[in-house]
């Protein structure tokens, strides 16, 4: 019989997981207090993980099951009011189902930190991965990041904690996964020792704002016109201040994980000499990829730009970069329907991002692509990067295009 | 530019609220006879009403529609030609929910303008209430019963179609007695109330007010804090719980007062107060028990005096109290200051039985709602006579 030899806690491993399971073991680096739950495909995965590190003994926390998801959200924006580090998360209709609990957690600057299984809204009811569940918050304070790898996943929790419970930023933070892709296919993933989860992350500080009878305050009063403007513009401040934290967060990161990411905001690949570039978020990073070497064989210098943080949206670093290429392409994984140009969200905002730039502005053509859980494929890729080269060549093209669809 | 004109209406929140609109809506509706354009509306910040808060309604008037649009682009107007006010105890100043502070009654009449309160006081009466303003303006006094009803019923006592005619007699240029008349038997097909809007157009009347005549109290001011000086996270320090309460005579501490709100006062919010009578309380804890808004501090030796910080004149402590005249509500405008009745019964027991009696004596002929059986049949004739009195 095999003997299990298991290594010291002490030591980094690494481990054989899904991105969902990822952040689980992420939950119980980070030694979260309070997880709340209620199934939907497919961040349910992450709920059974938790679950069972639960029941495993490995993992100490209060793990409540909602009768639904918007109490869910609520559970953990009370909790986290009163000192808990939180967990929670959703996908696709069961996160709009919360969206009331969604609204006010940043108002009331709860650093909640929750997955997004990224989920198609329905009808039709559809498991596969499209990005406007997550991005429907996108304009209420809280901060937004794509990941496109289990390690990216287990890693950018840590630091979602890190920053949003920085008494400085105190906003909520969602992870998107992109389901099917990330949620359920397992990667070799290295999990960082305890110890140096503890030197990275230090334990959730209320502070002031602490709900507890010996700090008695009254949070959420009923206010009038006379102070939301006010509300308003403190987080403002809140969220112009996160680009500042995370950067000494994974530059921190670095030191004690020894795991760069570079620029935190996006990911670029191959851009150094790149005519083109094409951009997105999450997991068809991989099609991407593969598809800009093989056409590099051909000799066509395509880049990728592979956006993290949404929200923060770093227009000035993403400009003066995309300002290099006599072109971009913007694949969207999600729709926008009736916005400037019917193109999708990603892409509206980086032409946003690149009208009031002081560099170049090279020509940004969207594409709609992958929804549904529909793969982004290789040859996708290729007809895409065609188009944008038709663009750099000042050819006509239409400024948004649907790729992979039956016509 | 054709002429702009702009009345207000300061009411008592859900027990006048009707009077108030029906007033409001009328004045466009009479001004529009006259080719006029208007627009009548509640103060937004007011609602949802609170039994009692004081709260505020408008009519903005132009000779034609693009006057009246220069009229709105500040959504409440700075200056007024007329205020109405339909309750007497809200010359004492207007603290209502939509801002901060106190606000004199006459604070937006122009100069020269009209206050028209409907009162059964003389103006000496009122202006010893009402602050100083800086300009002169004109106090005339509609004489009548405060109408007060309830939130799903009107007491149709005429104050409206009264109160529009003394419009008529003050503004003239707005909107004439006629088209007033117009429009009372337009929306309500009532000849007598049409007479009565007649009748008060004849006789009100108004007197000059000069600048420094009024309360030479400074009104509470309340400065708002910007952005970076709030505390984040919409959380704000709890009221701390409060503690005992000393004796002005034997300085023994006990009891409970609770601490209040430093910003919100409610001194204006009443229009009848609680009077007490120490010598017979039997110390049942009902009133203080019932309050809604905890405005009983309970006293060393275990009695409940009513602290007009916290008093929003509701009644409810009266209705409770199981002796007979113990509580009392007493009509607001007897009052002159917010002292402890219990510290003036414990410094002098018999005189504050002499005051206790004084007091009781201007009872409330106003009323929140319908306090008993009978309430509305009794008092809509004795205000149509009113109307009718030479």
């Amino acid at each position: 019989m095999a003997t299990l030899v298991e290594a010291p806690h002490s030591t980094d491993k690494t481990a054989l997981i899904t991105g969902s399971e990822a952040i689980a073991v992420a939950c119980k680096l980070a030694d979260v207090d309070v997880i709340t739950a209620y199934p939907i495909r497919p961040y349910d995965t992450v709920m059974q993980y938790i679950c069972k590190l639960v029941a495993n003994g490995e993992m100490d926390c209060e793990y409540i099951v909602a009768e639904g998801e918007h109490s869910q959200f609520e559970i953990v924006k009370h909790a986290c009011a009163c000192g808990a580090r939180v967990f929670c998360g959703s996908s696709g209709v069961g996160w709009m189902y919360a969206m009331e609990a969604l609204t006010v957690t940043p108002a009331l600057r709860i650093p909640m930190v929750a997955m997004v299984g990224n989920r198609a809204l329905d009808d039709p009811g559809a498991f596969g991965v499209e990005h406007n569940d997550a991005l429907a918050v996108r304009d209420l304070g809280w901060q937004l990041v794509w990941v496109d790898s289990a390690q990216e996943a287990l890693d950018t929790a840590l630091i979602a904690y890190r920053v949003s419970e920085d008494r400085r930023i105190f906003l909520p933070c969602a992870i998107s996964c992109d389901g099917a892709f990330l949620t359920h296919s397992q990667a070799l993933v290295e999990i960082p020792s305890q110890e140096k989860v503890n030197e990275f992350l230090p334990p959730y500080n209320r502070a002031d704002l602490l709900l507890h009878p010996d700090n008695p305050i009254t949070v959420a009063p009923q206010g009038n016109e006379d102070w939301v403007m006010e509300i308003r513009r403190q987080n403002y401040a809140a969220m112009e201040r996160v680009s500042e934290v995370l950067k000494e967060a994974y530059a921190d990161f670095e030191r004690i994980f020894g795991r760069s990411y570079g620029n935190p905001f996006f990911e670029e690949y191959q851009t150094d000499d790149a005519d083109i570039v094409l951009m997105g978020m999450g997991t068809l990073s991989t099609p991407v990829k593969v598809a800009i070497r093989q056409m590099r064989k051909e000799g066509k210098k395509v880049g990728f730009v592979r956006m993290r943080w949404f929200r923060p949206f770093a227009a000035a670093e993403l400009a003066k970069s995309l300002g290099r290429f006599k072109a971009v392409g913007v694949i969207d994984r999600d729709y926008s329907f009736g916005s400037p140009y019917m193109s999708g969200v990603v892409t509206t905002e980086v032409r946003t991002a690149l009208y009031s730039a002081p560099g170049p502005k090279p020509p940004v053509l969207g594409f709609i692509a992958g929804l549904g859980g529909r793969e982004v494929t290789v040859p996708d890729v290729q007809k895409v990067a065609d188009a944008v080269y038709k663009a750099a060549e000042g050819k006509s093209q239409p400024l948004t295009q649907w790729i992979g669809l039956r016509e | 530019m054709g002429r702009l004109f702009a009345i207000e209406v300061i009411y008592r929140g859900i027990f006048q609220k009707t009077l108030a609109t029906r007033i409001t809506r009328s004045i466009v509706l009479a001004a529009h006879e006259e080719g006029k354009m208007g627009i009548s509306f509640g103060r937004y910040g007011d609602s949802p009403e609170r039994n009692g808060i004081p709260a505020k309604g408008f009519a903005i008037v132009g000779d034609d529609a693009q006057t009246l649009e220069e009229g709105m682009a500040k959504y409440e107007p700075k200056e007024v030609d007329i205020t109405i006010v339909v309750d007497d105890t809200l010359c004492k100043g207007v603290e209502s929910w939509a801002w901060y502070g106190l606000q004199p009654v006459n604070k937006l009449l122009k100069p020269s303008g009209t206050l028209i309160v409907t009162s059964r006081q003389q103006p000496e009466a009122l202006l010893q209430m009402a602050h100083r303003k800086e300009t002169p303006y004109n106090l005339a006094i509609l004489k009548g019963t405060v109408s007060f009803s309830g939130l799903w019923v009107y007491k149709d006592d005429h104050t409206d179609v009264r109160i529009l005619g003394a419009i008529a007699k003050f503004l003239p240029r707005l909107f004439s007695l006629k088209s007033v008349q117009k429009v009372i038997i337009d929306q309500w097909s009532d000849p007598v109330k049409a007479e009565s809007a007649a009748r008060a157009y004849e006789r009100i009347s108004s007197v000059a007010v000069q600048p420094g005549q009024g309360s030479p109290e400074t009104p509470y001011k309340f400065d708002f804090p910007k952005w970076h000086e709030m505390g984040d996270g919409i959380a704000i320090p709890c009221i701390p719980a409060g503690g005992e309460m000393e004796d002005p005579i034997s300085q023994a501490s006990g009891g409970f007062r609770p601490d209040r709100n430093p910003t919100f006062k409610k001194y204006t919010t009443r229009t009848m107060r609680p009077v007490v009578n120490f010598d017979t309380c039997i110390k049942c804890t009902l009133c203080w028990l019932q309050c809604p808004d905890s405005c009983f501090d309970v006293t060393p030796e275990g009695l409940y005096d009513a602290n007009m910080q916290a008093c929003c004149g509701c009644g409810v402590c009266e209705a409770v109290c199981p002796v007979k005249e113990c509580v009392t509500m007493v009509n607001e405008t007897a009052f002159e200051d917010n002292a402890s009745q219990w510290e003036d019964w414990r410094k002098d027991k018999e005189g504050y039985q002499a005051w206790l009696a004084e007091k009781i004596k201007s009872r409330p002929e106003r009323s929140h709602g319908f306090r008993y059986r009978g309430q509305y049949e009794e008092q809509v004739p004795e205000m149509l006579e009113t109307a009718r009195e030479k």
